[in-house]
């Protein structure tokens, strides 16, 4: 029996899965009705406006926000009743960094362990691949204060790790970091991702979640609007081609109007015209030289624009 | 609103992991915190001893100077229970964030609690340890029977931490604390047998030190320090533990609402 099902591939049983989720604060339902299923080794990637749930998915998932209806169930445990259990198998890489002032880089890692239940005497070899992980071995006797955001970011996805987790879950990993220290981290993340773990992350920017998720939802007023791979999504939520026009005057938005098949929208003080065909835009705007225009392929942001509309969340 | 079932009280040994975390960054200070833990009631034994000593004579039957280093050692282990289940805790929950990081592992709001007590307890027995060497070099106490004092003083630091910890949060700010300290710890330490026993005070005052720990408290520690008979002893630890397990299962309560929203 034990042979055979050591041969089998496991039944998928998901790592993560909520069924009609819903929290509300203050009688407003801030997740209202989320499903969704994350696989084993997948890279999930929860995208959506401020306000739209994400954060409260993610404090549900680690049973630090309870629901008032539907199931969560992680790494085969129900939450948050047995929250504890499953946050044994998860690394957490919050919004903020809650980094332990108190201590030093090499002392926040082996703290942390201690939450885990890990012993002192294995900790050493783990602590310093950890460190070495994110390239902290230089800093790991420096105070948490000393060390720039980027490295907190890093320090803090090390924490994450302690456990060895095969779930790690990142609140916005890379918000407010600059571009190199972002590609560090996209770096490392894939690295996690090539390991085997399952990532499930949140994110503001579409470029991240193009590049590392296998699997976006996309989120807004506390459900999932639209679900699949970056490219499916794209394919089925965007025309092919898009022409961004800074400035449109009244007839000319008539007249792009009026082309067939054209769909014309505004965004802030600009205007983008998505169609499947080229051409006609081309035709039409070789009439205006004057005009400045951009062409492009569509991506992802025009996807998540469209479907969480573009007024402002604040 | 969270739901709290039976087993979310329970703690377990990740406590122990919280009770070591705040052990680690006392010995970062050490020097600091052994320092204060001496020079207080070095203060308090010279200033208020010596100063009174001489107008007041004997106390209760007692030297001046006995009586008063017998109360300081539970008094010392309220200030500096009070002041870490106040000040420390809010600095670990608000701030620092400490308890969101240590919630995203396996503890609960639970292990946090009773991790927080036991340390706020074994502090108070570093403070009252502290009194008992500078008192013992100054002669105004006996071994061993003093050494009773440490066990009273760790049931003490208990109570204090369960009486001050479910507190924090419904704090906004650290001034939130200034009041309570001012009003509740700071006529406590003045009414409670510290300085003159309590029958001094009129019927009314007498009755409410008698409602708060650190009457009880004084009233295990002098007859130990100065080995005279003990009276009531078992009210006067059911007082104490009456505290700490009220403290502790309001504060898994508190805690776990403004942690876990």
């Amino acid at each position: 029996m034990r042979g055979r099902s050591s041969v089998c591939v496991p039944v998928s049983d998901p790592v993560i899965e909520f069924a009609h989720v819903v929290k509300q604060y203050d009688g407003r339902r801030v997740v209202d009705g989320l499903s969704l299923r994350i696989e084993q080794g997948q890279c999930f990637g929860l995208l959506g406006p401020n306000g739209a749930g994400k954060t409260t998915a993610i404090r549900m998932l680690l049973g630090m926000t309870h629901p008032e209806s539907g199931s969560i169930r992680v790494l085969g445990h129900a939450v948050p009743e047995q929250a504890h259990r499953a946050r044994a198998g998860m690394g957490v890489v919050p919004q903020l960094d809650n980094l332990d002032p108190d201590f030093s880089v090499r002392e926040n890692l082996s703290v942390y362990a201690s939450f885990f239940g890990l012993p002192d005497n294995t900790l050493d070899d783990r602590v310093d691949w950890l460190l070495e992980f994110a390239e902290l071995t230089h800093k790991q006797h420096a105070r948490i204060g000393e060390l720039s955001g980027g490295m907190q970011r890093r320090l803090t996805l090390a924490r994450a790790l302690v456990n060895n987790p095969g779930l790690i879950v990142l609140d916005e990993p890379t918000t407010g970091l600059d571009p190199q220290v972002r590609h560090v981290m996209w770096s490392r993340l894939r690295d996690l991702q090539q390991s085997g773990k399952t990532l499930l992350l949140t994110t503001h920017y579409m470029e991240e979640a193009e590049r590392l998720c296998d699997v976006l939802a996309i989120m807004d007023h506390g459900r999932i609007i639209a679900h699949g791979s970056p490219a499916e999504l794209v394919r089925a939520h965007c025309e092919r081609n898009v022409f961004e026009f800074p400035r449109l005057d009244a007839p000319q938005q008539a007249a792009l109007d009026a082309l067939p098949e054209v769909r014309l929208e505004r965004s802030g003080t600009s205007w983008y015209a998505y169609t499947e065909q080229a051409d006609p835009v081309h035709d039409w705007a070789a009439g205006h030289p004057q005009l400045r225009m951009l062409h492009r392929h569509h991506n992802l942001e025009d996807v998540f624009l469209r479907l969480t509309r573009r007024d402002l969340r604040d | 609103m969270i739901e709290l079932t039976a087993s979310d009280f329970r703690p377990g040994r990740g406590s122990l992991a919280v009770w070591r975390r705040n052990v680690r960054v006392w010995r970062k200070l050490i020097r600091v915190s052994i320092v204060l833990n001496f020079g207080e009631p070095v203060i308090y034994l010279l200033a208020l001893g010596y100063g009174l000593q001489r107008f007041v004579g004997a106390m209760d039957g007692l030297p001046y100077m006995v009586f008063l280093a017998s109360g300081l050692l539970v008094s010392a282990v309220m200030h500096t229970t009070a002041f870490e289940a106040m000040y420390s805790v809010y600095t670990r929950m608000e701030p620092q964030k400490t308890y969101q990081a240590i919630l995203a592992t396996p503890l609960r709001v639970a292990d946090i609690v009773a991790g927080e007590l036991l340390w706020c307890a074994t502090k108070g027995v570093i403070a009252s340890t502290a009194i008992l060497i500078v008192a013992g070099c100054m002669g105004l106490i006996s071994f061993p029977g003093a050494l009773g004092v440490i066990p009273v003083a760790f049931l003490t630091g208990l109570a204090f931490a369960g009486f001050v910890m479910p507190l924090a949060p419904f704090a906004r700010s650290y001034d939130y604390f200034s009041y309570f300290y001012t009003l509740v710890i700071v006529p406590m330490f003045m009414c409670s047998g510290v300085f003159y026993p309590i029958d001094s005070l009129p019927a009314a005052g007498q009755w409410a030190a008698s409602l708060l720990p650190l009457y009880h408290a004084v009233e295990l520690a002098r007859p130990l320090a100065t080995q005279a008979p003990l009276s009531a002893p078992l009210v006067h630890g059911l007082v104490l533990l009456l505290y700490a397990g009220a403290g502790y299962a309001l504060s898994v309560r508190f805690y776990s609402r403004r942690l876990l929203q």
